[in-house]
């Protein structure tokens, strides 16, 4: 499980399947659109090259459309929430070292650290996503709702996971 | 030439953004309208199978609910049964059958979303074919745009796209249903002329007019309408017959003159 590359393909394949099978079929009232596989691309490594990380965002996006019917939805704004990172993480974590497979996680910036990386993120990412989605602004404030309560509860759900399958913690 | 290359080669980040949302934008409105979503679905036995495998665990939930509807439909149809009529011989009229229903059930459904589909495990092996109906045991669901083997996929009531022609049934009056309230409930009815009033409770029947749905099958009833004085047409807002949040079991109509009506209408056309 060290292989960085059997590491991630493994975490993208559970996310797509638990996204597709498990909060796509969720019907809360018809407001909360939990979206949680952007945790593959937010625990992508740090140096990452910047063009093969736009490139996965759009295969990671283009395969949760296919299985939902809403094709280029996710992956417009899974590339969207790409083209962010880099400035994202250069934004907060700007003064610190990363190794170079580590990635913005629990235990290389603390919870808190990744709690507003992954909030500012998910926040963008479901702001294309609904807005697209309507492809108008009739209902810009119903919508905007949407997008807020979807940004809260995917960030919870996010972290709750993480702090759930990480081993280890970092004191900060 | 060269300090071109120079220049997109720095810049490939950005670059590869603007290609890659492009290609997305592209993707989104070409399946946007009704007629794009038809020509342009994803339907296939992967994604099928995928849904299918997650329903098989949760289907039980619904199981008792489900077991009243169905008893439900079934006294309605037994009343309906021949030997429940008393036949005098000279009344008899022979009805030749028209339209063909075929059960199936839903193993992905969505409701939360703008544009919502509803996934169910018979295909075109089952002789199911695009643009047929598809009914709940109390009233519409929608309209089949993709069909693989084994699975189709449903453009649901709860679609930006979806227009059904409709009735009212107390007075026969031609109106639109769509959907544009957010909200999975309730529906809108469209086009109401000035000189009509609905009161809550008025049902919204199918009107039979598209070669999709037959005449008379509940849409919903009607919650409030609100007449503008200065329009000529107005909207009302329409409670949904069927759950989406619970559906399970569907039918899906096949209708067995449609290719007899659309050669009809072909002709009209030419």
């Amino acid at each position: 499980m060290n292989n960085p590359l059997i590491k991630n393909t493994v975490r993208f394949v559970i996310l797509i399947l638990v996204q597709v099978l498990v909060f796509n079929n969720m019907n809360l009232g018809g407001y909360l659109h939990p979206y949680i596989y952007v945790l593959f691309l937010l625990l992508l490594p740090v140096n990452i090259n910047r063009s093969l990380l736009l490139i996965l965002a759009f295969i990671t996006g283009i395969t949760i459309d296919y299985f939902a019917g809403t094709m280029g939805l996710n992956a417009a704004a899974s590339v969207f929430l790409a083209y962010l990172r880099p400035g994202t993480i250069r934004l907060f974590f700007g003064n610190q070292e990363f190794t170079s497979d580590e990635s913005v996680g629990l235990a290389s910036v603390g919870i808190f650290g990744f709690f507003k990386y992954s909030i500012v993120l998910v926040f963008m990412h479901q702001l294309l996503l609904f807005y697209l989605e309507v492809l108008s602004f009739n209902h810009f404030f119903f919508t905007l709702t949407k997008v807020l309560f979807s940004t809260l509860f995917s960030t919870f759900i996010i972290i709750t996971a993480l702090l759930l399958f990480s081993k280890r913690i970092k004191k900060r | 030439m060269r300090n071109l290359f120079v220049l997109l080669w720095k810049n490939q980040f950005f670059l590869l953004f603007i290609i890659l949302e492009t290609v997305s934008i592209i993707l989104i409105t070409r399946s946007y309208s009704y007629h794009g979503a038809l020509a342009h679905n994803t339907t296939s036995d992967i994604t099928g199978s995928v849904f299918s495998l997650y329903s098989g665990v949760t289907d039980y939930v619904n199981l008792k609910e489900d077991n009243i509807l169905l008893a439900e439909e079934n006294a309605i149809l037994r009343n309906g049964l021949q030997s429940s009529f008393l036949v005098t011989d000279t009344q008899y009229v022979y009805h030749d059958s028209m339209f063909r229903y075929i059960p199936a059930k839903v193993v992905s459904n969505s409701i939360s979303r703008s544009n919502n589909f509803i996934m169910v495990n018979k295909g075109s092996k089952h002789g199911i074919e695009k643009e047929m109906g598809v009914v709940s045991t109390l009233g519409v669901v929608g309209v089949v745009i993709g069909v693989s083997n084994n699975y189709s996929t449903i453009m649901s009531m709860l679609h930006k796209n979806m227009r059904i022609s409709a009735r009212i049934k107390k007075s026969g009056q031609l109106v639109s249903v769509v959907w544009d309230n957010n909200d999975y409930m309730l529906g809108t009815v469209i086009d109401i002329p000035s000189h009509i009033k609905l009161i809550p409770g008025d049902t919204i029947i199918t009107s039979g007019n598209s070669l999709i749905f037959q005449e008379g099958i509940i849409i919903g009833t009607i919650v409030s309408h609100n007449q503008d004085s200065n329009k000529k047409l107005s909207k009302a807002v329409l409670k949904y017959i069927t759950d989406f949040g619970t559906l399970n079991h569907v039918y899906i109509i096949e209708n067995i003159m449609k290719v007899e009506q659309d050669s009809l209408l072909k002709q009209m056309v030419n």
